[in-house]
């Protein structure tokens, strides 16, 4: 392959894929939102 | 009230799933490679990026906020969206398009989608072995001429699949095929991509190897980036690939409650199409072509930048060479292009179904079934005459969605208000959105847009002034007729819903 066409490759699919799977590794990583009608004083108390 | 405001997104992973499902389309695979090919090859590259950054995700941000906005009043398509961000009640017949492009664009792409369905079966049953590339050729030309009953009887199915996983519901049928679909997809394409790439020269076989065709895709013509016409052709990429202007963006996420995030899911859908275009887009159709029939051939056949001739056309001639795995590899492409595809005509359904639950009070189910009904009586004409094609085509998948795109930006920053909007956008978000997305979102983009439709209006006066055949214009009386009859819907919906007080 030539220089340029090389580089373009390298540095798109390389920064491309990382960004995507950093959002969603994000996404996966992320504890899940309480549900909005729900009162902390409800919650069940670990003991 | 609304039937489905109760039913919602099952999981958040399956709602980015879906969401990107719904940008991936056949265009990713077929479009894009042509697009930079025709648009200075890497240097393309360039433009779009700046275009997904300055159009494509501030467009996200807004259509998702816009759709989530809406589901705090039980409203899950455009029209009421638009009501009830806008007040003055003509914003709600702008909505409009948001109903009128999903069935007018669905038309016509049930019917591309039900080739990659016949494609996939053609390719387990042998049909292409055996054949010339002129014979395949032929058989495509035939084909799209309707020369066989096949054509229709794959798209009649086609049509009932869509209709009978839409009449499941989100949860049931939308997001479980999404959750199939796009992993399934994204491993054909990364098996596919890989081949494409290590394909090897032989005196039998390829006349090129695989990366003879990628160093010909990426090698950058810096030249092109200064022209008007790659920048034009790089922001319509991003309109097709991201489903942008559309009205399936809002009303996903209207199914979401008013604090989950949208900034997080955006980037992460957004972000997922990117790969799959860029990166898959890129390593299938231009080296695998190139790799047999070298650079002069390919350079001819993605001239109009479609890219549909070689991915129907020459590939089933190239995979049944390959012998065992070649069926196994045209299983997968047609397999990827058919997923692809109906996760994108899943989403055109929603809108119409959420329309008729939210004021009409008609269950999904039986809203999935008038979908089908309605789209299948609009597809007849793309089915019987190219030209009716290119009609929804050109009308409804182009120019529909940059005046949506252009008006849903204005109501949101001008209307809306850019303080109310900007607090929607970060409302329960899961990460920061940066703060100069304000200022493109109120500034830089609405130019964009303008520049973009200012751009297409010599296109517009030329075919809105071309003469067609019968089927052409039949087509013209059909858009016009559809988009009549969903205002006359939007306005006995206004009726009602103040009737009933909804706001």
């Amino acid at each position: 392959m030539e220089t340029p066409a090389l580089i373009m490759v390298i540095v798109v699919w390389s920064s491309v894929t990382l960004i995507t799977g950093y959002f969603f590794w994000k996404v996966l990583s992320l504890p899940k939102h309480p549900e909005p009608d729900s009162f902390p004083d409800n919650d069940e108390i670990e003991k | 009230m609304s039937n489905t405001a109760s039913a919602g997104w099952g999981s958040r992973v399956g709602l980015i799933l879906a969401m990107a499902g719904n940008a991936v389309g056949l265009g990713n695979f077929l479009r894009f490679p042509a697009q930079a090919i025709e648009n200075g090859g890497g240097a393309f590259i360039i433009p779009y990026l700046v275009c997904f950054l300055l159009m494509g995700l501030p467009l996200l941000f807004v259509e998702w906020s816009m759709g989530r906005f809406g589901g705090k009043f039980k409203q899950h398509s455009t029209p009421f969206i638009f009501d009830a961000m806008g007040k003055a009640p003509y914003w709600k017949y702008f909505g409009v398009f948001g109903i009128f492009t999903n069935i007018a664009v669905a038309a016509f792409y049930c019917y591309l989608e039900s080739w990659a369905l016949s494609w996939a079966y053609y390719s387990v049953a042998g049909t292409f072995t055996g054949m010339s590339q002129t014979e395949v050729q032929a058989f495509f030309q035939n084909y799209i001429e309707l020369g066989t009953s096949h054509p229709v009887i794959f798209w009649i199915i086609c049509l009932l699949m869509n209709t009978w996983i839409l009449s499941r519901g989100l949860s049931g049928g939308v997001e479980k095929v999404a959750k199939i679909g796009m992993p399934l997809l994204i491993l054909f394409g990364l098996i596919l991509g890989i081949t494409g790439l290590t394909l090897q020269a032989s005196p039998d076989g390829a006349i090129n190897d695989g990366v003879v065709g990628l160093n010909y895709l990426w090698n950058p013509d810096f030249s092109t980036i200064w022209s008007f016409k790659v920048w034009v052709a790089a922001a319509g990429q991003i309109f097709f690939t991201l489903s942008l202007g559309m009205g399936s963006i809002h009303c996903y996420a209207s199914y979401l409650n008013s604090k989950e995030d949208i900034a997080l899911n955006a980037m992460s859908a957004g972000w997922m199409n990117e790969f799959v275009e860029v990166v898959l887009g890129s390593m299938i159709i231009i080296p695998i072509s190139i790799g047999y029939l070298g650079i002069e051939a390919v350079t001819d056949m993605v001239s109009g930048g479609s890219g549909l001739g070689i991915g129907f056309a020459v590939l089933p001639k190239l995979f049944a060479d390959w012998g065992a795995f070649g069926v196994v590899a045209g299983l997968m492409w047609f397999g990827l292009l058919f997923f692809a595809g109906i996760t994108s005509s899943l989403a055109m359904g929603t809108p119409v179904m959420g329309f008729l639950d939210d004021n009409f009070g008609i269950r999904q189910s039986r809203g999935a079934w008038i979908f089908g009904g309605i789209i299948f009586l609009l597809g007849i004409p793309c089915v019987m005459s190219p030209d009716a094609f290119n009609e929804f085509d050109y009308w409804a998948g182009t120019i529909a969605l940059v005046v949506f795109a252009l008006v849903e930006i204005v109501l949101f920053a001008w209307v809306f208000g850019m303080d109310k909007g900007w607090a929607e956008i970060n409302a329960g978000a899961d990460i920061k959105v940066p703060k100069i997305f304000r200022f493109i979102i109120q500034f830089v983009s609405p130019v964009f847009l303008i520049v973009v439709f200012i751009g297409a209006i010599p296109g517009i006066i030329e075919n809105a002034t071309k003469d067609t055949s019968f089927y052409g214009w039949m087509a013209r009386f059909l858009l016009l007729a559809l988009f009549a009859l969903i205002c006359v819907f939007v306005y006995i919906a206004s009726k009602r819903n103040k009737s009933t007080k909804l706001y």
